[in-house]
């Protein structure tokens, strides 16, 4: 198939450089150049022009009506009814323009071709003509604009107190929410935090110290090793393991004084610290939005750059690392209508990345569902907590062993400096 | 000054010449290490020529991907071998590396490099009756930088972990970290080296240009007197003089970022199972260094199409451009706006939201002047006499595609709407509309009209028909339906197969979108025959084959150091004095003295 395909190819190749020679050479006998184009072929090109002029508008219009199913069916939140809304009064707008402007250019070209023995209409300006093409676009476009920036007020206003926030967070390449839990907010996070059972870094007393003492843990073990080896491993190697004992302490600097600010915190404010939401979070990879309710979506980003976008709810936010983004959103037809809707049992609201951010940056997608209040409740309800009550109490008791777990990174440090005074030397 | 400028080969070898006539050179002086803006020319043009066909040769294989996903093709496995296409079927990273060198050679080495380079080299001093440009020798070094930047692009598809992959606009901190893809590697590297030499062999031509034109213009060349095709190249080269250095900046930090431990760009990143030590950065900090050039970059594209175009346009429907000051002041209009649009590639990033309000507005006037430059081709059309040379047909083509790629611009230029179409192929086919195939054809167009004036024959015009008409079907037949299927797809995807929504009539239009792209390149063939045959065995050109007025047509068709033999050329009028009444001819060259009592157009 592939090489019949090449071998056509090939051939009208080769049909269109000899038809070329050919008129090439009757050309040459009957005393024409290149530079006079003869009436007849301008002609020809003038008439191509016209030619082509209807079939494209043509098949302009055609285009949508036989291939409609491409487009996105009704939108399912209510920013994405403004979306189009605006969408139908501008394709209108530019609809008239590309076809008047369209029909101009293609009408010209085709009819004025070169003609021996007539001239150019002599006609360099008319500052009266230029005016008005000038003033009408402006005054089209400066409206057109205004509305759009009212919508985009309106889309991206701060949301009401009180709204209910969820938290899309990205990584290569999948998914995961977060919901709040009783107290209706989201806790603290920190990347440091991050552990196959703390995948969003959700910071509280047992995570932070759990964590800290995981470090030491690699720290002590480290340094030992290296320790151990310390005669026998090559200097860049050495040079390496060092390092890596130094990002570890630094980790573990940072993450003490990430408690500190915790328990200051803590004291200050109290219920209302942030570091105490997290324990009652639900993190989860299914993503459930109830119907009708207005949604603050909270977006964070693991490791590169993704965008959220949902197409069907004309929705897209990109999640960057070491930032927080934001979107309102407030779904309006259930999962369930828009499959009647869509005449498809097999519909689904589609959560997909729209920011190249990885070799399988193509299937980096969740199904989202938009349920009746009451479903999403019984959905939400049974989502575990990311800590039970008991484990804070046991997290604040292991507070008192924290001195202990200090002197223990002291030595750590003190053998990792001996240790660089030695490669030092050498 | 400009009558006692000589040579400037002359002067470095440090023999002057009193007279300006064709010496003997060696081959390395005159095809290599060659300071004659004509010859820098053709280099530029011959080596984008030679970017333009890798760059499509990707498009055709990540296009077979795209739509016959998971299928092989021989055509596939010829150039990327076992390792990137087993059994023909691209791989996804490899996928990702054509789609992101395609992208910026086409943008860079092509569009801006191959059509600035190639047109300001050839055009600026015959143009403006100069003898050569300011430094001969600076306009030597901007293409010698060129073309190592070239090679070294090229040589990072070569590489181990392959080619940088994390599309054109290389990110951070995807870019930054080869853990987060392969191309963030050695491939990388190259890249980022390529393009600091890119932009400094760019920001030596634009200099060189910028000088030439404010100072070597010929007596009587006053601004106003001076064709489109010089104005737009002023203007292309300030724009590029003002933007450029943004992004050596925010290469360099994203050097510093990569090699020194810098957290310019990056911060609380936890990748391949460790957290990375920076703190305090921002990506955002590089989208916005990065667009403050990529935005005028597009106009640092599409401003030459519009010289180029206007010229074409003017010289062939034998009939003055309509409103020759309207189409200056809409070119200054669009070189000053495109400095203040650049956020609006970043509406759905995070930017505050009132900072998106601002950019909506500022980019959606730049469709004024837009509007204009098309207003007044099209009005240039109406009663004139028009002679389809392949170049008419080009820039024809240039208008209505431009015309189709600017109004959808209006959409994307609107905030809310761009919420859904960000990111989407409906972008894809907007800015390729509008700037790729609009330049291209431009390109082409200028390819046809001046090469009498590069290699003193003349190209085959019924080849230059077929070429034209098949490619501009093929064009409409590539992003037409990509408009449609855009509006919710999202690019730089491997394979859509995972996803019900884009099934059915959605690959029916990727086949079509396919199959076109597919002529377009093979057709593409027709004028690299054309071109390469003309120059050995084309028919021999006249002095001034298409009764034009500009000065580049009074100089010898032989081309010769210090473009004119005797004294430089006089000028006593603009350039568009076509079908002027009361005159014998439909041409008036800008070389004759106005009759008495005859008004100056």
């Amino acid at each position: 198939m592939t090489l019949l395909i090449l071998a056509v190819l090939v051939l009208g190749f080769m049909v269109v450089l000899r038809l070329s020679r050919v008129a090439d050479l009757s050309r040459e006998l009957r005393g024409l150049r290149e530079e006079n184009i003869p009436e007849r072929e301008n002609r020809m090109s003038g008439r191509l022009m016209w030619a082509f002029g209807v079939i494209y508008l043509v098949l302009f219009t055609w285009m949508p009506l036989h291939y409609h199913d491409v487009f996105l069916p009704v939108s399912g939140s209510k920013h994405g009814v403004w979306i189009d809304q605006m969408f139908t009064v501008n394709w209108i707008i530019l609809g008239i323009v590309f076809f008047g402007t369209n029909i101009a250019l293609f009408y010209f070209a085709g009819k004025y071709y070169h003609r021996e023995g007539t001239r150019a209409f002599w006609y360099p300006h008319n500052n009266k003509l230029e005016m008005v093409w000038t003033v009408v676009p402006t005054i089209t476009l400066v409206a057109g604009i205004i509305y759009g920036i009212i919508v985009w007020n309106k889309i991206t206003a701060a949301p009401e107190p009180g709204t209910m926030q969820v938290e899309v967070y990205a990584k290569q390449f999948d998914w995961t929410f977060r919901y709040p839990g009783k107290d209706g907010k989201l806790g603290a996070t920190d990347f440091r935090l991050i552990t196959a059972d703390n995948p969003l870094g959700i910071i509280t007393r047992t995570t932070l110290s759990g964590r800290l003492a995981g470090l030491r843990q690699e720290v002590a073990k480290a340094t030992s090793d290296r320790d151990a080896q310390l005669d026998m491993l090559p200097k860049n190697i050495l040079k390496e393991r060092n390092e890596e004992i130094a990002h570890l302490n630094r980790m573990i600097e940072r993450l003490m004084g990430l408690q500190k600010l915790m328990e200051e915190d803590i004291a200050q404010n109290g219920d209302n610290s942030s570091y105490l939401h997290g324990a009652d979070d639900k993190v989860t990879k299914e993503f459930h939005l109830p119907v009708n309710t207005d949604v603050e979506l909270v977006f964070r980003s693991q490791d590169v750059i993704h965008s959220a976008y949902l197409p069907h709810m004309r929705a897209q936010m990109n999640t960057v690392p070491g930032m927080a983004t934001r979107m309102n959103l407030t779904p309006t037809i259930t999962t369930d209508s828009m499959r009647l809707i869509t005449d498809n049992p097999e519909f689904d609201y589609i959560l997909m990345c729209n920011k190249i951010c990885g070799v399988s940056h193509y299937n980096m997608q969740a199904p989202l569902t938009v349920e009746a209040g009451g479903a999403y409740k019984v959905w939400n309800m049974l989502l575990p907590v990311f800590e039970k009550p008991g484990a804070t109490a046991m997290a604040t008791e292991q507070q008192g062993g924290n001195p202990a777990e200090g002197k223990a990174t002291d030595n750590a440090t003190g053998s990792n400096e001996e240790a660089q005074a030695a490669s030092g030397n050498e | 000054m400009s009558a006692s400028i000589n040579p400037q080969m002359a002067d470095n070898q440090g023999h002057a010449h009193a007279d300006l006539h064709h010496h003997k050179e060696s081959f390395i002086s005159k095809y290599v290490f060659s300071q004659d803006h004509k010859m820098i020319s053709k280099q530029f043009l011959i080596t984008a020529m030679v970017m333009a066909v890798v760059a499509m040769i990707m498009s055709i294989i990540f296009r077979l991907q795209i739509a016959f996903p998971g299928q092989g093709f021989a055509f596939t496995h010829f150039f990327l071998g076992d390792k990137w296409a087993p059994n023909g079927v691209v791989s996804s990273s490899m996928f990702m590396g054509m789609v992101t060198i395609h992208g910026t050679i086409m943008l860079f080495f092509v569009l801006t490099g191959g059509l600035s380079g190639t047109f300001s080299n050839l055009l600026i001093p015959f143009q403006i009756g100069a003898r050569d440009m300011a430094s001969g020798f600076i306009n030597m070094l901007s293409y010698w930088f060129f073309l190592v930047a070239s090679i070294i692009m090229l040589s990072s598809l070569f590489v181990e972990t392959g080619p940088a992959n994390g599309g054109w606009t290389v990110y951070p901190p995807l870019s930054v970290l080869p853990e987060a893809i392969p191309g963030s590697g050695t491939g990388m590297s190259l890249w980022l080296a390529s393009m600091v030499l890119f932009i400094a062999g760019s920001l030596m031509g634009s200099l060189n240009y910028i000088v030439t034109i404010l100072n070597l213009r010929t007596k009587g060349m006053k601004m106003t007197r001076m064709p489109l095709t010089v104005w737009a190249l002023l203007l292309t080269a300030i724009v590029g003089v003002l933007a450029f250095p943004v992004l050596v900046s925010a290469v360099l930090l994203l050097i510093m970022d990569r090699t020194l431990g810098t957290s310019f760009y990056l911060s609380e990143i936890f990748i391949a199972g460790e957290a990375l030590d920076n703190m305090g950065g921002s990506p955002i900090l590089y989208e916005h260094l990065f667009w403050f050039l990529g935005h005028p970059e597009v106009y640092i594209v599409i401003l030459p199409a519009f010289g180029l175009s206007s010229e074409i346009i003017s010289t062939m429907s034998r009939k003055p451009i309509f409103g020759y000051r309207a189409m200056i002041g809409s070119l200054m209009a669009i070189s000053f706006l495109s400095f203040l649009v650049w956020a609006h590639h970043m509406f759905v990033t995070g930017m505050n939201p009132f900072l998106g309000s601002i950019f909506a507005f500022t980019t959606t006037l730049i469709a004024v002047p837009s509007s204009i430059k098309v207003f007044n081709y099209i009005t240039t059309l109406w009663r004139g006499n028009i002679v389809f040379s392949p170049a008419m047909l080009f820039s024809i083509g240039m208008v209505s595609t431009f015309i189709a790629g600017g109004l959808t611009g209006i959409i994307v230029a609107n905030a809310a709407l761009d919420i859904q179409v960000h990111d989407t192929y409906f972008v894809v086919a907007h800015f390729h509309m509008v700037m790729g195939v609009s330049a291209i054809f431009a390109m082409m167009a200028g390819v046809y009209h001046w090469f009498p004036k590069m290699y003193g024959r003349m190209m085959n015009n019924r080849l230059g028909y077929v070429h034209f008409w098949i490619t501009l079907v093929a064009a409409y037949g590539v992003f037409l339906p990509m408009h449609y299927g855009g509006l919710s797809g999202p690019r730089r995807y491997y394979e859509y197969t995972e996803f019900p929504m884009f099934q059915g009539h959605f690959m029916d239009l990727n086949v079509i979108m396919t199959v076109c792209a597919a002529i377009g390149g093979a057709a593409q063939l027709i004028f690299l025959y054309n071109f390469f045959r003309s120059i050995w065995y084309g028919q021999k050109a006249p002095q001034n084959p298409w009764h034009s007025n500009t000065l580049e047509w009074t100089a010898p068709v032989e081309p010769i150091h210090g473009n004119w033999p005797g004294p430089l050329p006089v000028v006593y009028r603009w350039p568009y004095d076509y079908s002027k009444p009361g005159k014998a001819e439909d041409y008036v060259p800008q070389t004759v003295p106005l009759e008495d009592g005859e008004e100056e157009s």
